[in-house]
């Protein structure tokens, strides 16, 4: 899938499979070594958050789970 | 006012699987109107939760009537965000997803919490919540129940698309079983590449909510 950046595209892609692969085989069953994606990360982050700059896209400053917190509990 | 939307379906694939796919169902055949998808932010908190927060980007088709309400030269472009806890303790994936421009015209929030089925663990439970408001003045109404029949149609297309990952997933891992299998044998034989999965992943949907509707585009999730 494409990044919103169009230069973060394959730095995306490099991360997006060490991600899976840690979920699938480490996260999912209880590993709790070392997460061994984020130099990936923080890399394709670099691209990715200069373009979120550049095209003004209002992400900035919301808050986590952010209105959810209006919602009723159901 | 706001319009409220709830349905609960059984996915038939394990809780793991069901996440995993989650990370992985774009791109697919039923979501065309999805551009672009990030991650922009993740952490592991010190109790084993996953947060992460994505941006995506998806086309804005409206209905001609809707189209006039807009401003000429406004983007048509609609980032949205989804934010989600995965605790693999409690077996849970939570989900908040909502759009961060064009609110005026329609607001949509939705919120998908995934289970394990206690008494079916090869089952997942999916809760899937939305709430659609606009705030554009004498529209609001035929605005919400467009958003609302749109959301609809568009969490069925949003299911196929999670089916179609889960297919893929399972597909590959099954390929992977095999081909583990082979390479252990000291006479491997062929590998036979059949289609991983025949039977469908839906079980049941406890709502039956798409009675008449007939989608004009892809404003929402």
């Amino acid at each position: 899938m494409n990044s919103v950046g169009e230069a973060c595209t394959e730095l995306k892609r490099e991360y997006d499979q060490c991600f899976n692969r840690w979920f699938a085989e480490k996260f999912l069953k209880g590993d709790r070594s070392g997460d061994p994606c984020t130099e990936t990360f923080r890399r394709y982050q670099r691209c990715v958050q200069k373009a979120i700059k550049e095209k003004d896209i209002p992400v900035d400053g919301v808050e986590f789970m952010g209105p959810n917190k209006d919602k009723p509990e159901s | 006012m706001v319009k409220y939307f709830c349905s609960n379906i059984d996915i038939k694939s394990t809780w793991d699987h069901v996440v995993s796919a989650f990370w992985q169902r774009y791109p697919n055949p039923f979501s065309t109107h999805v551009l672009t998808e990030d991650v922009v932010y993740r952490e592991l908190t010190a109790d084993h939760r996953l947060l992460s927060r994505r941006l995506l980007m998806k086309t804005n088709r409206l209905p001609r009537w809707a189209e006039r309400l807009f401003p000429a030269g406004m983007s048509r472009s609609v980032y949205i965000v989804e934010d989600s806890i995965v605790d693999p303790v409690e077996r849970s994936l939570t989900t908040y997803t909502w759009n961060l421009n064009h609110t005026t015209l329609m607001s949509v929030e939705e919120r998908c919490v995934f289970l394990e089925s206690v008494e079916h663990p090869a089952t997942t439970q999916l809760k899937r919540e939305a709430w659609i408001s606009s705030s554009i003045y004498g529209f609001s109404k035929p605005i919400q129940e467009f958003g609302l029949a749109r959301f609809k149609s568009n969490q069925v297309k949003a299911l196929k698309g999670l089916e179609y990952a889960l297919t893929n997933l399972q597909g590959t891992s099954r390929l992977l079983a095999l081909f583990r299998k082979q390479t252990s044998q000291k006479n491997p034989q062929p590998l036979s590449l059949q289609p991983a999965l025949t039977e469908p992943f839906l079980t049941h949907a406890h709502t039956h909510t798409l009675t008449h509707y007939n989608p004009v585009g892809d404003f929402t999730l």
